[in-house]
């Protein structure tokens, strides 16, 4: 039935997923060195995954046919439940590793709360989610650290990425509609921040990084109001799919 | 796969220069399939040789990144979008292992990459084609990726052993490639009028170029001798173009698909396809760098290279600060 929180829940936790794959998905071919053509991809292919899990669990407790790909490919911007920091631009390679060390810090702690929770389902894909959101906390703070006591300017280029994006980190650890309604089987986002700043600033020190103080805090993609990027990044995305509905592929 | 510039590049033999007695014991231990090491003794012009293969080779997997992979934000399924993204991350590995048996050869990773990025080097001319549809990307994975099993099962034995063994894991990969590949042409070509029509496009553009991929034609390269001598090339370019033509024209059938060459028949007599004249200038141009997308491909790679360099510098320069403070607390 769809007024049941977990359908709501298990979209939002699928889009993060889906939106920051599609993202990450741009880079492979074009990254810096191979061996982060690979690293990438990998990181894309973990979170496909995550959201292909979530988006069946959705179908399942939806109960009326959807897949996952009528879920990813045939809902408009407004029902995308993501974080505004998963669908911002990939932007140079520190960018991208800015946003994906504030996301899989933040889904570090998720997961450990989510893998311990009342839900079986949800407590089952965090748990198999964790371990590659580990690895995605070690590769993005690695290149964290080696960017930020690198070169002048790599530092600088890392310092501007981290400040960039730190105002999307907020809404992240804010409770929405869809936090609220999960209360029952989901920790309180205000309860993971703390999990989140120990690993934020360990690696900040080590990278010889500032701590970002913007105060401005942009929220609203767990409500459905979007950043104008992620109607491009839908577009891109679903355009095929759009073209021929019905089609299998 | 992705070996055809190597037939017009010219050989020497290198011999002169080398002393005969270690050569006869070299061709002697190829003669009897023994696999050459790195640290074993070997003509220079087989070094030369080898080096030029592999890294052509390798420069392919990593140009060949691009053409699907302009698919990957668009897939039309997320299923189809995780295989596609672990096939272009599959060929980039395959890039990696083999730069990795080219440097056994005593060239530097570094080294072949200029060469790709100045121009100086080659790479299979299939990846200067365009990916125009969706279906491009199951055309590749059947026809190129079959196209380079076809190419690369014979190097598996291959006289110089780093490459031999890469390529065992290669080819395991690739055949994988080609199954999904056929797979995607298979569920388009079961779906609706305009995915069958896309599939039959994607074929009409990628057929003349997979044919092309084997290199010109035995009776214009002249070079094919001694690297089988040396056990590195196994069958000559037309013998194996006619496996892949074989091989492929009935998987075609099964899809319903038209092969775009209407001279193609069986003949009952020697149990095989022959297929129509090659337009041989075609294939002159895009190696010469006047594909539709010689251009950009290069773009791309040296793009990223280039915006990438500043990242590449800061791991050097951490790894180098961590080096000395490690140093320091030694002390
Ligand atoms: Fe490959
Ligand atoms: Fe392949």
């Amino acid at each position: 039935m769809a007024n049941d929180p977990r359908f709501d829940y298990a979209l939002h936790l699928a889009d993060n997923a889906l939106v920051l794959a599609q993202r990450l998905g741009a880079w492979v071919g074009h990254a810096p060195e191979l061996e982060e053509d690979l690293g990438l991809a990998n990181l894309a292919l973990d979170l496909l995954g995550q959201a292909r899990l979530c988006y069946a669990y959705a179908a399942e407790i939806e109960g009326r046919g959807r897949t996952e790909d009528d879920f990813a490919y045939f809902r408009d911007e407004d029902e995308f439940r993501n974080c505004l920091l998963c669908e911002q631009p990939n932007g140079d390679f520190g960018h991208t590793i800015a946003r994906h060390f504030y996301f899989s810090a933040y889904q570090q702690a998720l997961y450990t709360a989510l893998a311990a929770g009342p839900d079986a389902r949800f407590a089952e894909i965090a748990a198999q989610g964790l371990r590659e959101t580990r690895y995605h906390v070690r590769y993005s703070a690695n290149w964290l650290v080696r960017l930020g006591d690198g070169t002048a300017e790599s530092h600088a280029r890392a310092q501007a990425a981290v400040d960039t994006l730190w105002p999307y980190v907020h809404e992240l650890f804010e409770s929405a509609a869809v936090d609220r309604a999960a209360s029952a089987f989901a920790p309180a986002p205000e309860s993971l921040r703390s999990a989140f700043e120990r690993t934020l600033e360990a690696t900040l020190a080590e990278a010889t990084l500032r701590m970002p103080s913007d105060d401005w805090q942009p929220r609203g993609g767990k409500d459905g109001r979007h950043s104008e990027h992620l109607s491009y990044l839908l577009a891109e995305m679903q355009s095929l799919a759009r073209a021929h509905p019905g089609a299998r592929w | 796969m992705y070996t055809q510039g190597l037939d017009q590049a010219g050989y020497d033999t290198g011999y002169a220069q080398d002393d005969a007695a270690l050569a006869q014991r070299f061709q002697a231990r190829v003669d009897a399939e023994d696999k050459i090491e790195p640290k074993d003794w070997m003509p220079d012009a087989y070094r030369r040789t080898l080096v030029r293969q592999i890294a052509q080779h390798a420069h392919s997997e990593i140009v060949g990144m691009l053409p699907e992979g302009n698919w990957i934000t668009r897939a039309p399924s997320l299923r189809r979008k995780a295989i596609l993204i672990a096939k272009v991350q599959d060929e980039g590995g395959h890039g990696a292992y083999l730069y990795s048996a080219a440097e056994t050869l005593g060239v530097a990773r570094e080294t072949l990459v200029d060469q790709l990025l100045s121009g100086a080097a080659k790479y299979s001319s299939i990846f200067n084609y365009p990916t125009l549809t969706w279906a491009d990307a199951g055309a590749i994975g059947w026809l190129v990726d079959g196209a380079a099993i076809m190419n690369q099962i014979p190097l598996c034995r291959c006289s110089y052993g780093p490459y031999a063994r890469a390529m065992v894991r290669i080819c395991r990969e690739e055949s994988f490639h080609q199954r999904q590949g056929y797979e995607l042409m298979l569920a388009l070509c079961r779906g609706t009028e305009a995915q069958k029509n896309m599939a039959q496009g994607a074929l009409n553009r990628w057929w003349w170029p997979a044919v092309m991929m084997f290199g010109p034609s035995d009776r214009d390269s002249k070079h094919t001798t001694q690297s089988q001598r040396w056990k590195i090339k196994r069958f000559t370019n037309d013998e194996l173009r006619q496996k892949f033509v074989d091989f492929t024209v009935p998987q075609a059938e099964f899809l319903g698909l038209t092969i775009p060459d209407p001279e193609l028949r069986f003949d009952a007599d020697t149990g095989h396809y022959e297929h129509g004249p090659i337009d041989w200038s075609e294939f002159d141009a895009v190696v010469k760098g006047n594909g539709p997308c010689n251009r950009e491909r290069l773009a791309a790679r040296r793009t990223a290279h280039e915006e990438g360099r500043w990242v590449r510098e800061a791991a050097a320069a951490h790894a180098a600060k961590q080096a000395l403070r490690r140093a320091a607390e030694a002390r």
